[in-house]
């Protein structure tokens, strides 16, 4: 946000905070860490207001549920601000002083009036003004989400919506403030840190800046790529057009965890080379020319992660790999030694201490500091600095430091796959508590809780449809056909489906996804896709 | 809330006896059907988890209604409550009152603890078997089982009898015989109690309108000068009437004999809101009877005095927590709540002052160790009653943790005296250091049970005298003071003065001031053995040397005194008193601290393992 790639606020904060909007996020089950702090939070007497299509277990702690229509974020958002503005719960001096933008902002939303977005939303009214008056009047709220708001074909549009509210209320560089992604897994905040997106240089620093690239390229003593290269969509985009051909694949599973499954597994076939670096043979592991058994991350290696509250702790290792595994610094430099550059054989240190000598946020970083403290929030300039609890202080600063921060004008903008007479069923998609993604880390291990994939569907459908619950059934999307049991879910409304992507060999989910995509984030729309329900024909 | 219930559909009765209690759901979300309006809004959280202090409400309607806790009603409860099912049946399971399989909806049940036994319960319970069948076995819709100390000792032997259902009906009968009790059996017409309240006495002071006035009518209470205290109190303020309560001395008489001006300023200055009162009614000590005679005889007293306590230390909101044993005396207090509400007594503006105070009555569930104050608090948030750890002490963390007066009724009651006459006209009876009147449940082998009040400092002697003494040509063995936490006394040690420094000086307890009279013809090692039952039964299991002792005091004097084993005697003996030193000494609460109190005290001052 405004400049820096990561959630504002620590989750000390949460357990401190008087209200949390918890939005497009089922933390309860996707983010426990996280949700632990909330609910400490909540023993403190903190509020939660879940904005969700479902009534998910995180939204059954919640003092309100908002459920939401999918991709009708940014309505209730825009009709959020709206009645903040009309109720004058709208932090003017923070708005002068810090923002900019606000004029065309009030404009837009002053069109979403609480019918429109009763309309849009499916929110009751009162519900909107109950939530506006909530955040508007709290001394500190947070405003935390998940792939509810980013797993859309406008999803950074959805994010600035969020930002918006929270830049009205001035509830960001705040102690209790703030606005986070939560990050689903350990160390996505990290991935992003160390330059693994298109644009970034290690440090989230911006790789298309020349002033940026210079002492990378010093240090490396090469000259850097001085354009951007392609996000996972714009991938097989090129390997459509037949430019991509091949590609280097580390820890992923697409094979299996991208939209529009058929159409990626073809596409992943038709590579001349394809180069999979995994703990497992997984799916896309199957399709590969040459697959490099690496070393579990977590265990078997040393290095850092970083959370989501921006935390980089160190890992280290606790196990020896099993033979023929190994480290991923290992493999990299072998390879890149057989391509005749001897990077030596750095420890996971060492290659941490050229990152800070690159990365300002990192600098103040060392292994020996880390230790002491239990880990450091960047950004942490130098080793005197004890890193920093929440981001934006600086937009309290009179007169503020830096750029000021920018109201966006974000409209509501529904999903494509629209829902017909013959795709009447929204279907949405998420995860379980006791499942990774695609279940490839976490298939070996039994779970209590774990039941076999089924289409969840409330039990009116069902009985418009005369299937009965466990009964198989054809799902059908515009993109393709599955077969698969329906399981009741008494908690959805008529005319919402649920599945997981956690069980592809069972249940392939992504054939029914669309890949529509967000231009500027890549992501793909798997939270919304039309569906139909058939019975089974009896042969 | 990580809800997973599994119990399959709550019957009507089951959805009836929940909604009794919490009123109809208002969405699908919170147990209803669905409605369009629960497709895109629930309200939950805060709001529905500030009701988790109604499950034990919400059990007893389940008890009382269905007759028993079956899945289907808990797990209704439980999504009504938003509480997890395998937590409420921790609750459930808790508490002697819920029975968690079918049962038949008439029970009968015989009190075998000390007083009854001594007048005859072991008889009763030997002739149900041999006419109507074994305890705890259903026959014919019917069943009886035996029971701790139901607080009839004055009319013993007693009896509790219940009929749930759509129309759930309970009474006691004291005293009670085997063909009236096989006669409720098998469906017949329940005994009915006559008898008085009080023995004949002259009462100095708490005991003054008991039997003389009406107890069901606030006419009746104000035209005995009923709610003076309150406008004295309002017309004081807070401070001078805390300043009154220290002044007078009044030490408290659950047993633990605290200081009570000293817990009410420590509540009333606490800076965390809001405050609450409890008035504990949870008297289950057995032998002890007396907050049942003043709330069935003088419930008015009780609001009154626990209006004026609730007002002066800051709280707006007042529970007093009663043993489900006394229906009576818990359709008294309400009635007395609902009329003082009526008149102004109670609600936002108590007596015309611009002051709020309301109270509320929770029913105990059969557990003993609820009588234990932070037991009681956790009973109270719907939690199953375990005691917790003190400090924090309840005046800075007590019930929903914020600062809490508990006060037992009988301390309660006496307040109404000190507003009125002040403080030194109250000290000046009793003896310096136990000031006031105290009252005594005498009961067990004396020709007039019941509840005795006079001044501190009588001695014991006099005491027994004033009921009559034990019975013609018998003597005296021993008595059982202050219940069966207490100690025994024997016949040389009567004329101690019955103050709390007095009975301290010969290693005695006034404790909740049960007085049992044992005479020559008593079965004392019989006596010990329900004593170690009882604590056995009672402990409530969460600090292990209160539950394994318990269990082995009970395992060693069934050795002794039921195997008569000779080998190993000494050893056991010794073991005995090991045992009894770990529960005193590490023991979470008062139960632990107490439970071999009574028993070492007959094999030190009795002797009864001697030879």
């Amino acid at each position: 946000m405004f400049g820096a790639g990561g959630g504002t606020s620590s989750y000390r904060e949460a357990e401190e905070t008087e209200l949390v909007l918890l939005w497009g996020s089922n933390a309860r089950e996707t983010h426990p860490i996280f949700f632990h702090h909330l609910l400490r939070g909540v023993r403190n007497g903190g509020r939660i207001v879940a904005v969700d299509p479902r009534r998910t277990s995180s939204a059954e702690w919640a003092d309100l549920w908002l459920g939401i229509d999918v991709g009708s974020d940014i309505a209730l958002a825009n009709a959020i601000a709206r009645e903040i503005i009309h109720s004058d719960l709208a932090h003017k001096e923070f708005i002068r002083r810090a923002t900019t933008g606000f004029d065309a902002y009030a404009k837009c939303v002053e069109a979403y009036t609480l019918d429109r977005a009763v309309t849009e939303t499916g929110v009751p009214a009162s519900a909107i003004k109950e939530v506006a008056q909530a955040y508007g009047r709290a001394d500190r709220a947070m405003i935390c989400w998940t792939l509810g708001i980013t797993e859309h074909h406008n999803a950074v549009d959805n994010v600035l919506a969020l930002i918006n509210l929270a830049l009205l209320t001035g509830k960001v560089g705040r102690y209790g403030c703030g606005l986070n992604p939560l990050r689903g897994q350990n160390n996505v905040q990290g991935g992003g840190d160390m330059g693994a997106i298109p644009n970034r240089l290690p440090g989230f620093q911006d790789l298309e800046d020349p002033a940026i690239r210079a002492p990378f390229e010093e240090a490396w003593d090469t000259a850097l790529p001085p354009k951007r290269g392609y996000h996972l969509t714009q991938m097989f985009e090129s390997m459509e057009h037949g430019e991509m051909r091949a590609l280097y694949i580390v820890g992923e599973n697409p094979a299996r965890s991208e939209a529009d499954q058929t159409r990626t597994v073809r596409l992943l076939s038709g590579l001349e080379h394809l180069v999979v670096q995994d703990l497992f043979l997984t799916q896309t592991a199957e399709l590969a020319h040459v697959v490099l058994p690496a070393a579990a991350g977590w265990a078997e290696s040393e290095g850092t992660v970083t959370s989501s509250e921006r935390r980089v702790q160190r890992v280290r290792r606790a196990l020896e790999p099993p033979a023929g595994a190994r480290d991923d610094i290992d493999i990299i430099c072998e390879i890149a030694r057989r391509l005749g550059c001897d990077w030596g054989e750095p420890t996971a240190e060492q290659v941490w201490d050229e990152c800070r000598s690159l990365s300002p946020m990192h600098a103040g970083m060392a292994y020996s500091r880390l230790d002491e403290l239990g880990g450091i929030q960047w950004p942490c300039p130098d080793e005197t600095h004890p890193g920093t609890q929440f981001l934006h202080a600086r937009l309290w600063k009179d007169p503020v430091e830096g750029p000021r921060a920018p109201f966006s004008v974000v409209e509501h903008d529904p999903p494509v796959d629209s829902l017909t007479e013959e795709f009447p069923i929204r279907l949405t998609t998420g995860r379980r508590l006791d499942s990774f993604n695609t279940g490839v880390q976490t298939d070996a291990y039994t779970s209590p809780l774990r039941r076999p994939e089924a289409l969840l569907l409330s039990p009116a459908d069902g009985a418009r449809l005369g299937i009965v619950d466990g009964e198989r059934v054809l799902a059908s999307s515009r993109r393709g056909a599955v077969e698969m049991p329906v399981r009741f879910d008494a908690t959805l409304r008529p005319g919402l489906a649920f599945l997981t992507l956690h069980f592809p060999d069972q249940v392939a989910t992504n054939i029914l996804t669309i890949d529509a995509t967000d231009p500027k984030s890549g992501t793909a729309e798997f939270k919304a896709s039309a569906i139909r329900v058939d019975k089974l024909v009896v042969k | 809330m990580d809800i997973r219930t599994t119990g399959g559909p709550p019957t009507a009765a089951e959805i009836a006896a929940v909604d009794r209690v919490l009123g109809p759901p208002e969405s699908l979300w919170e147990g209803g059907t669905r409605t369009p309006a629960d497709d895109h809004f629930a309200r939950g959280g805060h709001t529905t988890r500030s009701k988790r202090d109604l499950l034990l409400p919400v059990l007893h309607s389940l008890q009382d209604e269905v007759g028993w806790i079956g899945r289907g009603g808990l797990d209704y409860a439980c999504r009504r409550l938003n509480v997890p099912p395998a937590e409420a049946y921790g609750v459930a399971s808790f508490y002697d009152r819920f029975a968690l399989a079918e049962q038949p909806a008439l029970t009968v049940t015989v009190c075998d603890d000390i007083a009854c036994k001594c007048a005859g319960a072991d008889d009763l319970c030997r002739e149900l078997e041999t006419n109507f069948g074994p305890a705890e076995s259903a026959k014919g819709g019917a069943l009886w089982r035996r029971s701790p100390c139901i607080g009839l000792c004055d009319r013993a032997p007693a009896i509790g009898i219940e009929r749930c259902g759509a129309e759930h009906l309970e009474g006691r009968v004291a005293p009670a015989w085997a063909g009236g009790v096989i006669d409720v059996l098998a469906g017949g017409r329940w005994p009915v109690n006559e008898g008085s309240l009080l023995p004949p006495q002259s009462p100095v002071r708490l005991l003054r309108r008991i039997g003389v006035i009406d107890p069901a009518s606030i006419d009746a209470y104000l035209a005995a000068g009923g709610f003076n205290a309150l406008r004295r109190a309002l017309e004081m303020g807070s401070e001078s009437v805390i300043h009154e309560v220290t002044e007078a001395r009044l030490l408290g008489r659950g047993g633990a004999a605290f200081p009570t001006g000293r817990k009410w300023d420590a509540v009333a200055h606490a800076p965390a809101r809001p405050h609450h009162l409890v008035c504990n009614a949870d008297e289950s000590e057995p032998g002890t009877f007396k907050d049942r005679v003043l709330m069935e005889g003088d419930p008015f007293a009780i609001v009154e005095a626990m209006t004026i306590a609730g007002i002066a230390t800051g709280c707006e909101h007042g529970y007093l927590y009663i043993r489900t044993e006394y229906p009576e005396a818990r359709a008294r207090i309400q009635n007395a709540i609902d009329r003082a509400r009526e008149h102004g007594y109670l609600g936002d503006d108590v007596a015309g002052s611009g002051l709020r105070f309301d109270i509320e009555v929770r029913r105990g569930a059969g557990a003993y160790i609820c009588g234990e104050e932070t037991a009681l608090f956790n009973s109270i948030e719907g939690k199953r009653g375990e005691p917790r750890n003190k400090p924090p002490f309840p005046a800075q963390a007590g019930l929903f943790g914020k600062p809490t007066l508990v006060n037992n009724v009988e301390t309660l009651v006496n307040v109404l005296d000190i507003v009125s006459g002040g403080a030194a006209a109250f000290a000046a009876t009793g003896t310096p250091d136990s000031t006031g009147t105290r009252l005594f449940c005498l009961s067990g082998h004396v020709r007039r049970p019941g509840v005795y009040e006079v001044p501190m400092g009588t001695t014991l002697r006099a005491l027994i005298d004033l009921a009559g003494g034990v019975g013609d040509g018998r003597r005296l063995q021993a008595v059982l003071l202050g219940g069966a936490a207490g100690s025994f006394v024997t016949e040389k040690q009567l004329d101690v003065p019955l103050t709390f420094e007095g009975t301290r000086a010969i290693g005695a307890t006034l404790g909740s001031g049960a007085v049992m009279v044992l005479d020559d013809t008593a079965d004392l090692e019989a006596v010990l053995l329900r004593i170690a039952r009882f604590f056995r039964h009672e402990s409530c299991g969460q600090c292990v040397p209160c539950r394994v002792g318990t269990k082995r005091q009970e395992e060693i004097l069934h050795r002794l005194l039921v195997d008569r084993q000779t080998s190993g005697r000494d050893a056991d003996v010794a073991l005995l008193a090991d045992v009894a030193q770990a529960m005193r000494d590490a023991s979470i609460c008062g139960l632990g601290q107490t439970a071999a109190s009574a028993i070492q005290s007959a094999v030190i001052q009795l002797k009864v393992l001697d030879g």
